[in-house]
């Protein structure tokens, strides 16, 4: 009975892991009673109890959706692209080099997840909605690795947040463009650059404004 | 169709009125009608306000089961927490009793706002921290259906504490018991300062501890309105009134030694209306001293300190109004975006204020030359003589700068060791204080509140203990003396 309700359990939560589901779907056509015992068998080899799955759940439903991550030299792995976890202990003293949580709801307790990767060089929180200043500042922690940032089309991030980013000295590609709650994105963005020497900064479309200008000349003799 | 018809009836009915006087507004609603003979109605049942001589609307409930002393983030606070913490939905009601609904000499809204963690004593601490954790999720603590969310304005940019050598050893220890209560704090050397920030200038400075996170400025007035939001839709009654005396019965009691104690306790709290003699006389069980400043005329009201010196019953409430200043300067030159709230070891503090190179900032003026607080006048002549010479020192750039404007504002100032008061009074049983915190107040006020509503409801603290902060210490003379005052 215990079997069957730890199955059910994992099936519910997961959404992201195919290969749990293929593997639990390969013992299916032996019967419930032994697919009970080797899906066991094989949880009970490779995490020591329940919490320790539910967790490893967790960390992958946090970074879900459009998550790749780069490992060391390795091309981007991608969830749902048939990772299996057997693969990913393979991986595991392997450093994350790079992380796309973009559009990921990932939050201040969220980034604890993130944080914990001492070798990250590139992170991409594009389009978060629930990244604001105080998870900025959080990001101090990556100040030894981090070279590139993005943070474009965060909807709560603001210029007070920006102004922790002067952590992160390591950092060499920033992106701040397409903030809706920044105040002046042309005057950020200067300050930005100056609290940032280092550091190449992309901030909002100045071409943009240009364009308008012309267009109202090209209309006003008329 | 119904009410239709019914519309139409009553239109008629009017018109046909012609001479007879018609009362209210001029649309005829049909549920603006309904609502306001549901009103009346309501005010005439027992239990209502309706009083058929004069209207009392303005006047507070004839009985309250906790009354607040003073409006601010302190009683704003304890409100909200009472009525969160309540066992039964609508089971306590409690009053605010406010002076001044513009807040004009409220020191919640002339506060520079900070929050930091470094402090030295651990209850400090705890208490920044859990406020740091109030304000980042406040759209979820302070709700209120159909209302837009609040934006605090929450500069994350930190603190930065310099030390000359004869205070860089307690530096270390404050920031080790930072550490140990979970305060991000590092410690700098003078090159790591040079290399951080170049604009400061490092003579003098033996070692800087810098917050990292939870800590930076925010807007005040946004908590406070917040605040306000929130209590009032739990259903807090508010009043614009003075407190101006306290109805108390004493029971004459002996303790296990023999010696005889007279206990009091409040029954009534007389509210006088604003710019008129008329008062209305509450009934309550508890009485909570929020009143910032003014808590040492409230505690005199109650009679705390009427007795001779020296013992329990002559022990005044040692808070008292301090005058600070702020001024807000504009320099071209000055520190960039990454700019922390520095405090410098003269006692000078500043911090950024927006994007366009503006700055505010100040100093605590030595014990000799505290300012008269009788009004809130700005003395121009401080800020050229004590605080911009240690400024310009310490940072060059403010060599060149042009003051913009400056105001002025109370301190509730803890004459004993500058910390706050909260809990209970020994003798009179049923005060409750929630003041005292010397500059401090603002960024430690969700907590405090919270502690003093478990005092209330509970009779112990259960998240935090603040039992170092009790009235008791004045007697006993145990100073919990704070460290690190700005």
């Amino acid at each position: 009975m215990a079997a069957s309700r730890v199955s059910l359990h994992l099936m519910a939560r997961n959404s992201g892991t195919s290969s749990i589901r293929a593997l639990s779907r390969a013992v299916d056509s032996e019967g419930s009673q032994r697919k009970g015992r080797t899906l066991l068998q094989f949880l009970a080899d490779y995490f020591c109890d329940v919490e320790a799955v539910r967790e490893y759940l967790l960390r992958k439903q946090v970074l879900k959706v459009h998550q790749k991550n780069r490992f060391q030299g390795n091309e981007w792995i991608r969830s749902g692209h048939g990772l299996s976890p057997l693969e990913f202990r393979k991986f595991q003293e392997v450093p994350v080099e790079a992380v796309d949580a973009s559009g990921c709801a990932i939050n201040y307790q969220g980034l604890d997840n993130l944080l914990a990767l001492k070798e990250l060089q590139s992170l991409s929180l594009q389009h978060c909605p629930h990244v604001d200043d105080w998870c900025l500042s959080r990001l101090h922690q990556l100040a030894d690795s981090l070279q590139e940032l993005s943070l474009a089309g965060c909807p709560r991030v603001s210029e007070r947040g920006l102004a922790c980013l002067h952590h992160l000295q390591n950092l060499r590609r920033l992106d701040i463009s397409d903030l809706p709650a920044v105040s002046s994105p042309g005057l950020t963005q200067i300050l930005v650059e100056e609290m940032l020497p280092n550091c190449e900064v992309r901030g909002s479309d100045w071409a943009r404004g240009l364009k308008l200008g012309l267009e109202e000349q090209a209309q006003g003799p008329k | 169709m119904l009410r239709r018809a019914l519309r139409l009836g009553l239109r008629r009915g009017l018109l046909s009125r012609g001479l007879g006087t018609r009362r209210g507004g001029s649309t005829l609603d049909w549920t603006g009608r309904v609502s306001n003979i549901k009103k009346k109605i309501q005010s005439a049942l027992p239990g209502g306000a309706w009083n058929p001589l004069y209207d009392t609307s303005h006047l507070p409930p004839e009985q309250a089961d906790v009354v607040i002393v003073g409006g601010g983030v302190l009683g704003l606070s304890v409100a909200y927490w009472l009525k969160r913490l309540e066992k039964r939905r609508g089971a306590i009601r409690v009053l605010v009793v406010e002076r001044d609904h513009t807040y004009s000499q409220a020191s919640t809204v002339l506060s520079v706002g900070g929050i930091r963690q470094q402090f030295s004593l651990p209850e400090n601490i705890q208490l920044s921290l859990f406020s740091a954790e109030f304000l980042r999720n406040i759209n979820e603590y302070l709700a209120v259906v159909d209302e837009p969310p609040l934006d605090l304005q929450f500069n994350p940019s930190g603190y930065l504490f310099l030390a000359s050598e004869k205070g860089a050893a307690a530096m270390e220890n404050n920031v080790k018991v930072q550490r140990q209560e979970g305060a991000k704090v590092r410690l700098m050397s003078p090159e790591q300062l040079r290399n951080k920030f170049p604009w400061i200038n490092t003579q003098g400075v033996a070692l800087a501890s810098y917050g990292l996170e939870n800590e930076g400025w925010f807007d005040p007035w946004c908590l406070l309105q917040g605040l306000r939001r929130k209590v009032r839709s739990m259903g807090v009654l508010f009043c614009q009134g003075e407190v101006t005396r306290f109805v108390s019965s004493s029971t004459h009691m002996e303790t296990i030694s023999g010696e005889e104690v007279s206990l009091k306790r409040i029954q009534e709290v007389q509210v006088k209306m604003d710019c008129s003699q008329e008062y209305q006389p509450v009934e309550c069980a508890i009485v909570v001293n929020a009143a910032g400043a003014w808590s040492g005329q409230i505690a005199e009201l109650a009679g705390i300190g009427k007795g001779p010196p020296g013992t329990l019953q002559g022990t005044k409430l040692p808070v008292e109004p301090r005058k600070r200043y702020v001024y807000l300067w504009h320099c071209p030159q000055g520190p960039g975006l990454e700019a922390p709230l520095v405090a410098d070891l003269s006692g000078v503090y500043f911090r950024r204020e927006g994007l366009g190179n503006n700055y505010l900032g100040s100093c605590s003026p030595a014990e000799e030359e505290e300012p008269d607080p009788g009004s809130l006048e700005v003395d121009h002549d401080f800020f050229q003589e004590k605080v911009w010479p240690p400024l310009a020192w310490r940072v060059p750039a403010f060599e060149t700068l042009k003051v913009r404007s400056a105001w002025a504002g109370y301190y509730d100032y803890n004459t004993f060791d500058q910390n706050g008061v909260v809990g209970p009074h020994p003798l009179i049983i049923n005060m409750y204080f929630a003041t005292g915190f010397s500059g401090h107040g603002l960024q430690q006020a969700p907590a405090v509140g919270r502690a003093v509503a478990e005092m209330m409801l509970e009779g112990r603290f259960q998240t935090i203990n603040l039992s170092p902060f009790l009235f008791t210490r004045f007697y006993l003379g145990e100073k919990a003396l704070e460290h690190c005052i700005l």
